[in-house]
């Protein structure tokens, strides 16, 4: 299916799946209290793939966690986190029980997190990972290791080669495609991932790419993927958000905020990132550098490296403008903006 | 000669730092090049010639038996002055055992190293007659790692890390004069007020800042060749562009060559674009493509340069959209310890036809480019047997 029919589908079916308002996580530190997720509201529509830009240090990894309650202590997450179902029945994530959290986790919204090299027991073989996830969650092994080796097969993997090896045993790229696999045996709705081709060569990045894609529509997910390389989802993702400093400042159709960023973040951003089509003169550094959650600037946040900051940027904190009816920018000068070079 | 006064400072007054090139090689090779500067350009700085370097692995059988891994099986390139060459390919493909190899750090098993005629491994074991000792081209060959914040001391302070190279390296400075130098590079890399940073210790520093500091003190060294390992990887894609400008900004200033190594088509394009280098393809121990930017990413040739260039995300989504399927028959890396016969990337290549299966091509020069444009497959060639040979499967 071709981005403009999914688009299109996508505002037919105007349904959200997750619904965020308020989300707030700090930790209380001696030097004061670190916000590094600071008011975001967010609706994820059923079956898109959401794609979240942010440089490190953004807090775009304690909102994939907050989307899962997950975020490790002694962080506090505020907020309220929405899970709706299709018939209409919502769940309040933040106030669900540990034992209801550890079901929703896997069976309902499933992670895919940073890192899997880590994510896997170096002692066990991979089947026993899927068994023991199956298990846990009361699940009937035979059919559920069906899926298993239908969803790596899926993913160009030997089902028979991957399950009975050790985690040291597979490249890379093999190690985060079973991972991915794994987070989906439970059958999800919501896939979260965060960064999950972070380290992995740029063959591989785009192949996973790819595989994510054909997985969605086979297995109609929806997914959230975050990422600090914007390149790497803008082929991919229906919409894209873009995080500065602990808070979405752009947000609206990946073809929109790309081609007609209204936030000059955005702008910055997409300049600064080497790519193989824009002319190397074009391409510049983002000037300065992002805020300390600790010491965040009053009013916008990115007003201190803004080339087009007035007195207002300084004292107002910027709510969403509506540039388009899908495409909303946390900016008081947007329509400058979108006549910036 | 004595090799601490090879290096008589310019006297450049906008570049203290900066030595001349020309008094440098008369002085080095003495009787055998009289020309100077002119017979200069044509030399190659860095020669790297067949090279090949296997590594035994202990199999886990009970037999003891090794197998080989030819992380780099027979590579040739010259690298001139202020020559910029980037090596990319994939994870296990043999481009951190080539760099490392290139400038000294690794032995190879076969073929040659030569640093302005002179061969690395010779001049270190002290056979025959050595034109440059082993201490000079170690200084001469520098290496930018992967973390090059982490390479740095944490117990000393920015001053006394980088008034090593210059304690060492061939000027006689006093401390008032190593001082003022190192204020003046922290400056130049827009580390300001410089007196701020020059007592601080590395974990005073942020991130960026360290990897500053550890590139002065590589250029500091006044090497000719520098390695930089993924230099730049590990950084957020958005800083990436403002470390690339000072490494050139160091290059042009230190005119040093500089051999690149990234498995970033983006980020190979803009340093190689930026300085008019080269970029190196290199498949499991092998260079498949070598050329300009021009000819490598706006017309490569090579299957395997064209499946790295689809893999290259595009920042337009329209553009991306429309990209074609995945050009390669298989996502995974063959084996390193079982690599294909024939070409090495007939099992992935979309293109391969029985021959690729059972005769290797070899790195041929073609016409494009002035002759700077090389590639090793059969579809380069009009008069191969491969047009006639049946597809695979």
């Amino acid at each position: 299916m071709s981005k403009t029919d999914s688009l299109q589908e996508s505002r037919q079916d105007e349904s959200t799946i997750m619904r965020v308002r308020d989300l707030e996580v700090y930790f209380d530190m001696s030097r004061g209290q670190s916000r590094v997720v600071d008011g975001i509201d967010l609706d994820l529509k059923r079956n898109e793939i959401l794609g979240v830009v942010g440089e490190s240090g953004s807090g775009k990894s304690m909102l994939a966690a907050s989307l899962l309650d997950a975020v490790v202590d002694p962080g506090v997450t505020n907020g309220e986190v929405t899970y709706v179902e299709e018939d209409g029945t919502e769940t309040d994530v933040l106030g669900l029980s540990k034992k209801e959290l550890k079901r929703f986790r896997w069976e309902t919204v499933s992670m895919v997190f940073q890192g899997a090299m880590s994510s896997f027991n170096p002692v066990t073989d991979i089947r026993t990972h899927f068994e023991e996830t199956l298990i846990a969650h009361e699940e009937d092994l035979d059919e559920g290791m069906e899926r298993a080796k239908e969803i790596i097969t899926d993913l160009h993997l030997d089902p028979e080669r991957v399950l009975d090896a050790y985690p040291h045993e597979l490249s890379g790229g093999m190690k985060q495609r079973a991972l991915i696999a794994l987070s989906l045996v439970l059958e999800p709705e919501v896939l979260v991932m965060d960064e999950p081709t972070a380290a992995l060569d740029l063959l591989m990045q785009r192949s996973i790419i790819t595989l994510i894609n054909e997985i969605k529509e086979k297995y109609d997910l929806t997914i959230v993927f975050i990422t600090h390389d914007l390149p790497l989802i803008t082929g991919l993702a229906d919409r894209l958000a873009v995080m500065y400093a602990f808070q979405l400042v752009e947000r609206g159709p990946a073809t929109e905020v790309v081609r007609n960023s209204a936030h000059p973040y955005t702008r910055a951003l997409l300049k600064s990132t080497p790519n193989l089509q824009t002319p190397l003169e074009e391409m510049r550094p983002v000037e300065g550098s992002a805020p300390d959650p600790i010491n965040v600037p009053p009013g916008c946040s990115y007003h201190e490296r803004c080339p087009l900051a007035t007195s207002i940027c300084e004292t107002e904190d910027p709510d969403p403008y509506d540039v388009t009816d899908d495409h909303e920018a946390n900016c008081h000068h947007w329509e400058e903006t979108l006549e910036m070079e | 000669m004595s090799p601490t006064t090879t290096k008589p400072t310019a006297t450049t007054g906008k570049r203290p730092w900066r030595w001349s090139e020309t008094d440098m090689s008369q002085q080095q090779t003495g009787t055998s090049q009289q020309d100077g500067p002119s017979a200069n350009e044509q030399e190659p700085l860095l020669s790297v010639n067949d090279l090949k370097v296997h590594f035994e692995k202990e199999s886990q059988s009970i037999f003891g038996e090794t197998e080989t891994i030819k992380a780099v099986d027979g590579i040739s390139f010259d690298l001139t002055e202020r020559d910029v060459l980037v090596l990319v390919g994939e994870s296990g493909c043999g481009k951190t055992t080539l760099g490392k190899t290139a400038v000294g750090l690794q032995r190879p098993t076969e073929g040659t190293v030569t640093y302005r005629g002179q061969d690395v491994w010779t001049a270190k074991d002290r056979l025959g007659d050595i034109d440059i000792p082993f201490r000079e081209i170690r200084q001469s060959l520098q290496i930018i790692h992967q973390d090059p914040g982490s390479s740095l001391n944490s117990h000393k302070r920015v001053r006394s890390i980088l008034e090593e190279p210059l304690i060492q390296g061939s000027e006689d400075l006093d401390w008032n004069q190593r001082r003022a130098r190192i204020l003046g590079m922290l400056e130049h890399v827009g580390m300001a007020p410089a007196e701020d940073y020059i007592d601080r210790y590395p974990h005073q520093l942020s991130g960026g800042e360290q990897q500053r500091i550890a590139l002065v003190r590589a250029f500091l060294m006044n090497p000719d060749v520098i390695l930089g390992d993924e230099a730049i990887s590990a950084l957020d894609v958005s800083l990436r562009i403002e470390m690339m400008d000072l490494m050139m900004d160091l290059q042009e200033m230190f005119d040093t060559a500089f051999l690149f190594i990234s498995h970033n088509l983006s980020n190979a394009r803009y340093i190689a674009g930026k300085t008019g280098g080269r970029i190196g393809v290199m498949y499991l121990g092998e260079l498949v493509e070598i050329g300009t930017v021009d000819k490598i990413i706006n017309d490569p040739e090579h299957p395997y340069t064209r499946a790295l260039k689809w893999a290259t995300p595009e920042l337009d989504p329209e553009d991306a959209e429309e990209k074609d399927e995945m050009p390669i028959r298989s996502i995974d890396i063959p084996d390193p310890e079982d690599p294909p016969s024939g070409c090495p990337y007939h099992t992935r290549c979309p293109e391969a036809k029985e021959v690729c299966a059972t005769e290797e091509p070899s790195l041929l020069e073609t016409d494009v480019d002035e002759h700077r444009h090389q590639v090793a497959c059969f579809r380069s060639q009009d008069d191969h047997a491969y047009w006639d040979s049946d597809p695979i499967e």
